[in-house]
């Protein structure tokens, strides 16, 4: 049984990452996409994610599907607690999907911009709440001795979480940058990565000061690492790849810019799992006691049997097809009579 | 508003607005492997006119329904978080092999169904279109497993008691084999098929009726009206298997479907109403019919409600009527389908104007009867959110205010509103097009405008 939860752990933590380092680039060609104005542009940036973003989407559906069958009482616990911020979060995936498909449906350049606008709107909406509830993981919400929210103490607008929601718009709008250079070409890849440089610069400020932050305010999340030093290089191995990214982009090899990019937000998800390793939910009442933990809320034995045999069954086989569909659509985007 | 109430309804619209879409694209799918298909082997252009076309449409309606299905993998946890507490454990595995199985197959070859007509050979496309119906018939099958466990639950024990107690699956193929699944996967599926091939017949005998696209609507129309009657027999069929289902395993259920009130040899009705306080039906009744249908004797016994405590009955007259008109529509189907095939044979189907009318407007005669259809099973099944084992009342997360969900509920009603009248415009402007080979209005003005003119939002 010990080695279950860690297993089903380990296979969510996975899924976290396939859908950062995915749907991160959707999102961030979402939030670059009303800084450009001609609608030759804006349906090249469409069409740059346009044939793959919706199977980057099912990834957040696989996080959220493994939390509820591995760690029910988290899941419950998770959504009830923010009920808000979910149904904010909901709104801002269904225009994000709605804005995909519509927007190029209708010649109108009054339609179009509309739903420029909602495209771009919902993509920083998802970044920023899902930074924002992560940051509220990080810090802790009011759980009490029942594993239940104390709604009064409850305010999930608070400085560290919020700078974590301004983390991940810069990390995905940064992420986005660098995929878009790959995948346009002429004077719009000119301008793409003159912006790509800027991108990196405004990530790296607010990576350091979130870097900085948890130092100083998220002690909790540096304990392990300052127990067992090793942990430490997960942290030096994430700096690492941002200056990576400084570095290949310097060298315009944005290929390799963007693997950096994926290794930097696998480490971050990653350096999320040490600080909070076992806890999934911390209690900010008590944190020894009332967190809900891999080992206080998982499911049955045989239930985490079952999931890790559907995920060794299914996830090889994703991955497999997702390579092949993602070569298929490799090289720059050509608009046709098709495209969105 | 009571805080149980409003999570219920808003339960039912999300559920019920994201059930317009998914058997369209399920029944869209299963009828666009048959078109490719035979484009792939007789190589005949018009079919291949035919699969663009409806793949279009087939875009479409993926899309809503990608859109409002995200909805429902957070909706278990924030409004019922402890039913989730209590059936995760059972539930969660199945919606996780949804997750891996379903949704990725779908929404990965989507792209390639879309996108990829000139990047990959005809057959390799063919496979893609094969792979998105396949995914999508895939998640059909494992949400509706799901949902028999909590008709029929099986392979589970409980552990735990009170606030802690929750299901824990102890055999994985006892749950996904409950006693209702397979009955409710085809009927569900065979419910899907109804709703793509009305709304190709609708499609069909608009062009008909306009004289427009006639050689595509004409074979479009022959082979929406064959598969119609095939697949009208086929949920003929799955209906009788799936209500002996019911009789057998959920008697509460059925009792309600035709307001038996005293246990004895029951009546079908054929149009009623209940009046619960009376406990009778008034109406037109055909004696010992449902006896017959269940046990084969018109003289044999129904579990009638006075065989349950009356705080386990469902609404029984909300129930009666939602099976009956599920009835109805499989009704009206097969009266415009054996028209239609009659008229199509004498080839005089384009002069019947009253029946090209009743063909177009049966596109909603399925999408009425899959509401009513799981209201029937849905509300059927209360007060039970896990029938015998957990009341629905017992499932619903309290720490939430009314308010709370007051508001959320009116967001989604405002969203899809939205989403609704958006889905109907778009899809109207496909239709009135047509399957030309001309591409749609999707270049703005000329190529040249589009590459240096800024957007303006004041102009029109």
């Amino acid at each position: 049984m010990a080695g279950l939860e860690f297993l089903w752990y380990l296979v969510i933590a996975f899924s976290v990452i396939a859908y950062t380092v995915l749907d991160g680039f959707d999102l961030g060609v979402g939030m670059l996409h009303p800084f450009v104005r001609t609608d030759t542009e804006r349906r090249t940036f469409l069409n740059a994610i346009g044939p793959v973003w919706d199977g980057n989407e099912v990834w957040i559906v696989v996080v959220i599907g493994a939390l509820f069958a591995g760690f029910p009482s988290v899941y419950a616990t998770l959504f009830s607690s923010f009920y808000n911020l979910t149904m904010v979060l909901i709104a801002c995936l269904i225009f994000r999907a709605a804005a995909i498909e519509f927007r190029s449906q209708k010649p109108s350049p009054r339609w179009r911009s509309l739903w420029d606008m909602v495209f771009a709107i919902a993509s920083f909406g998802i970044a920023f709440f899902i930074g924002l509830a992560f940051g509220n993981l990080v810090q802790g919400i009011p759980l009490n001795a029942e594993g239940e929210l104390e709604k009064a103490l409850f305010n999930p607008w608070r400085p560290y979480p919020i700078l974590i929601g301004v983390l991940a718009m810069a990390l995905f709008t940064m992420h986005g940058a660098i995929f878009l250079v790959m995948k346009t070409e002429g004077e719009l890849q000119e301008k793409l990565k003159k912006w790509t440089g800027r991108a990196i610069i405004l990530f790296f400020i607010v990576y350091a000061t979130t870097t900085w932050a948890t130092w100083v305010y998220m002690p909790h999340m540096t304990e392990r690492m300052r127990q067992s030093p090793g942990f430490l290089s997960i942290g030096v191995l994430a700096f690492l790849s941002i200056v990576n990214i400084f570095w290949e982009e310097h060298k315009r090899r944005y290929g390799r810019a963007f693997i950096s990019s994926c290794i930097g937000i696998a480490l971050f998800v990653a350096l999320f799992g040490v600080g909070t390793y076992p806890m999934l939910i911390r209690s900010d009442i008590d944190s020894a006691t009332y967190s809900l933990t891999i080992y206080n809320a998982s499911s049955s034995a045989l239930t985490l049997k079952i999931l890790i045999i559907i995920a060794i069954l299914g996830v090889p086989l994703v991955i497999a097809y997702g390579i092949w569909i993602y070569r298929i659509f490799r090289g720059k985007v050509k608009l046709g009579s098709h495209s969105y | 508003m009571d805080l149980l109430l409003l999570s219920r309804i808003q339960f039912a619209v999300n559920i019920g607005f994201h059930y317009l879409y998914p058997p369209l694209s399920i029944g869209l799918g299963f009828l666009l492997i048959i078109m490719e298909g035979m484009y792939v082997k007789t190589k005949n252009p018009l079919y291949k006119q035919m699969t663009k076309f409806w793949v279009k449409v087939f875009a479409l309606t993926f899309a809503i329904g990608v859109a409002t299905g995200l909805v429902q993998v957070f909706a278990f946890g924030t409004n019922w978080s402890r039913y989730s507490r209590f059936v995760g454990d059972v539930f969660g595995s199945a919606l996780a092999a949804e997750g891996i199985f379903a949704f990725f197959l779908e929404a990965g070859f989507l792209g390639l169904m879309l996108f990829g007509w000139e990047k990959v050979k005809p057959s390799i496309h063919y496979l893609a279109t094969i792979m998105v119906a396949a995914g999508a018939h895939f998640s059909a099958i494992w949400i509706v497993v799901a949902n028999s466990w909590m008709q029929t639950p099986a392979g589970y024990k409980i552990v735990g008691e009170g606030d802690q107690a929750r299901a824990v699956v102890t055999d994985f193929w006892e749950m996904i084999f409950n006693p209702s699944a397979v009955d409710r996967v085809i009927h569900v599926v065979i419910g899907c098929w109804l709703s793509g091939i009305f709304l190709v017949v609708s499609v069909a005998a608009y062009y008909i009726l306009k004289k427009r696209h006639v050689a595509f609507a004409k074979t479009t129309m022959k082979i929406g009206l064959i598969t119609g009657a095939v697949t009208l027999l086929l949920q003929f069929i799955s209906a009788d298997s799936s209500a002996k289902g019911v009789a057998e395993n959920q008697p509460a259920k059925l009792a309600a479907m035709e307001g038996i009130f005293t246990s004895g040899p029951a009546p079908m009705g054929i149009i009623g109403w209940v009046d619960t306080e009376e406990r009778r039906v008034k109406g037109i009744q055909i004696p010992g019919l449902l006896s017959f249908l269940i046990h084969g004797d018109f003289q044999q016994p129904v579990v009638g409600l006075d065989q349950i405590p009356q705080e386990d009955w469902p609404k029984v007259n909300v129930v009666f009527q939602a099976y009956h008109l599920m009835v109805y529509m499989w009704g009206a189907m097969v009266a415009v389908t054996a028209l239609g095939l009659y008229y199509l044979r004498k080839k005089k189907l384009q002069n019947q104007r009253w029946l090209l009318w009743g063909l177009i407007v049966s596109v909603g005669f399925p999408q009425i009867a899959n509401q009513v259809g799981w209201m029937t099973a849905e509300i059927g099944r209360q007060p039970w959110i896990v029938q015998g084992l957990l009341r629905t009342s017992q499932g619903v997360t309290t720490s939430l205010s009314s308010a709370q969900v007051f508001g959320s509920l009116t967001m989604f009603v405002l969203i899809y509103l939205l989403l609704f009248a958006l889905f109907l415009f778009l899809l109207d402007r496909k239709i009135k097009h047509g399957p030309t080979d001309e591409p749609e209005e999707m270049i703005y003005r000329n190529m040249y405008e589009a590459s240096k003119t800024p957007l303006k939002t004041n102009e029109t």
